[in-house]
């Protein structure tokens, strides 16, 4: 009777198969509902695409037309070099905030610390009316006249690093801080000096750290540079406005410049691949 | 008998809570000290304090006639001529150096710690070479040439090309070890070198050290491994609460200690 009280077994006794199991089979789970739901996405991606492509308001064919115009490439030549700069002059001075606001030095943390808060809390448009209106703060500095001194392109440099900076610094202090105060502690029992550990020891560990949080903000500044368009920067965004401005054909040419953006876009993120790949030497998974 | 290391009435407090309450130890050129003592007894901030990654409240620490992290007395002029401190009193003060010389100094004592910290980005011959290159300004080659003997004489010379994480933790250890010896360092300091290993790797470890013991290296070592102390030690140092309880030669401190504190201490370890 004590069988009764138990379920069936639902491994037989004897295990099919012969006695050796070496010789046994694995046959791994099916995954219905995953082929299921990668079919139903599929027809649906087909079913968009296929709208996008027939729907004449897109006007494929002014698309194509304007894609590799000089304009539209000078504009998106402008936009990849104002990226460029602001993301090096900004990492650049963000590192040295980050050192600033991990100094022993109280007025230098309190330096790096004021920085950040001002940049972070001025919206970078009403930052980059400032600079283009400097005129109106302060005619002359030095004697010259600050109406000739900065270009729209100085003006979108300048604004646009400061505001880069102070979300730099932020990754990059999050990038030192992972590093472990062990590291830190070797490379002085060593007697490393404070610039050395720092570029030798320090950083390349914490680039790991900054790596993904520094490629997103270099996707969003490719994008993010497009807000010059408002002090008359001839970027990519400017540029193909400048031609809808006298064309009418505003959806075609907005869609050159998105196609644009896509495509720098993946680019750099196929970049960034090979970059955390380089930095993650020396740890699991690398080599 | 002359002292490489030594410590004369040396505080340390962590906030309120006092580590380490007047230390007076003498360590002679090429003798091995051993210190045991329960967690919290303020074993590894006392090596810390040698090396100056902890500055002292107050006392003084020595090493090869140099005082650690100090200089005495003689002011600077720039200061005299501000008028401030001296007058007279200059000899019974301390002035803390400039970062750059501590670095100076601490070339001259070796650092081993607990969790190895090699540094995991460079490889094992990268790891020997930084220091002796950034700071001793030797030629790379020679530096290179140097660090290849060290690694052969902790048993790994085939690792030269390897990353850290690529080693078992006992391998990593005699790395940190040689790294340490790539500056030639009047003494080495050693803070629980074998606490972060599984028993097994322990000995490869201790026979490291036992060799640059017989080698008359100067070697402080704090570690829970009593048997290494009979073995090598020179002198035992027991602490507990911030003090040293009782040093001697590892027969009358293991096997007839004076104080209960030790005796108690002894009797759960062994």
């Amino acid at each position: 009777m004590p069988s009764d009280t138990l379920d069936a077994p639902a491994v037989p006794a004897a295990p099919p198969g012969g006695p050796d199991p070496a010789a046994w089979r694995i046959v791994p789970r099916r995954r219905t509902g995953q082929w299921a739901a990668a079919a139903v996405l599929l027809v649906l991606l087909v079913l968009a695409l296929a709208s996008v492509v027939r729907n004449p308001a897109f006007q494929w064919g002014v698309v194509a037309d304007y894609f590799l115009t000089s304009a539209v490439l000078r504009g998106l030549g402008l936009t990849l070099w104002l990226t460029a700069v602001v993301m090096a002059l900004g990492f650049g001075l963000g590192t040295l905030l980050a050192v600033l606001r991990l100094a022993g030095n109280p007025v230098l943390r309190a330096v790096g610390r004021g920085y950040v808060w001002l940049f972070r809390s001025v919206p970078i448009l009403v930052q980059l009316l400032f600079w283009f209106n400097i005129g109106a703060l302060y005619p002359v500095i030095l004697g010259v006249r600050t109406v000739n001194l900065l270009s729209p392109v100085a003006v979108a440099v300048i604004g646009l690093t400061l505001h880069e900076a102070a979300y730099a610094a932020e990754v990059v202090r999050a990038g030192i801080l992972s590093v472990g105060a062990g590291q830190v502690e070797a490379a002085q029992a060593l007697g490393l000096g404070a610039g050395r550990r720092l570029r030798r020891i320090v950083l390349p560990q914490a680039m790991r750290a900054i790596l993904p949080p520094a490629g997103n903000m270099l996707i969003g500044t490719l994008k993010g540079t497009s807000i010059v368009s408002v002090i008359a920067v001839q970027d990519l965004l400017y540029s193909v406005q400048l031609v809808y401005h006298r064309t009418y054909q505003v959806i075609p040419l907005l869609l050159v410049a998105t196609l644009w953006y896509v495509l720098v876009t993946s680019v750099l993120g196929v970049g960034q691949h090979y970059l955390e790949r380089r930095y993650a030497r020396g740890t699991a998974g690398a080599r | 008998m002359n002292a490489m290391v030594e410590l004369r009435s040396v505080h340390k407090s962590f906030g309120t809570t006092e580590v380490l309450r007047g230390i007076d130890l003498t360590v002679a050129a090429g003798e091995v000290a051993v210190v045991l003592g329960p967690s919290g007894s303020g074993k590894s901030t006392l090596l810390r304090t040698i090396n100056h990654l902890e500055k002292v409240d107050r006392g003084w620490i020595s090493v090869d006639g140099g005082l650690v992290g100090y200089r005495r007395g003689a002011e600077s002029p720039a200061r005299r001529a501000f008028g401030r401190g001296g007058r007279g009193r200059a000899a019974d003060r301390l002035y803390e150096l400039r970062e750059r010389e501590v670095l100076r100094q601490r070339t001259g004592i070796g650092f081993v710690f607990q969790n190895f910290n090699l540094f995991p980005h460079l490889t094992v011959l990268e790891n020997l070479v930084e220091a002796p290159v950034a700071v001793q300004r030797r030629p790379r080659k020679e530096a290179e040439a140097a660090a290849r003997k060290l690694l052969e004489r902790v048993g790994l010379a085939e690792k030269a090309g390897a990353y850290p994480g690529q080693l078992s933790g006992g391998q990593q250890q005699r790395v940190a070890i040689a790294r340490a010896l790539a500056l030639a360092p009047k003494v080495l300091l050693f803070d629980e070198p074998t606490s972060a290993l599984d028993p097994e790797l322990v000995g490869e470890v201790l026979d490291v050290i036992k060799d640059l013991a017989h080698r008359g290296t100067t070697m402080i070592v704090v570690t829970h491994e009593i048997g290494f102390a009979r073995e090598v030690a020179d002198t035992v140092v027991f602490m507990d609460g911030g003090r040293i309880v009782e040093q001697g030669p590892p027969r009358q401190v293991l096997d007839r200690p004076r104080h209960e504190r030790t005796r108690a201490f002894l009797s759960k370890v062994l």
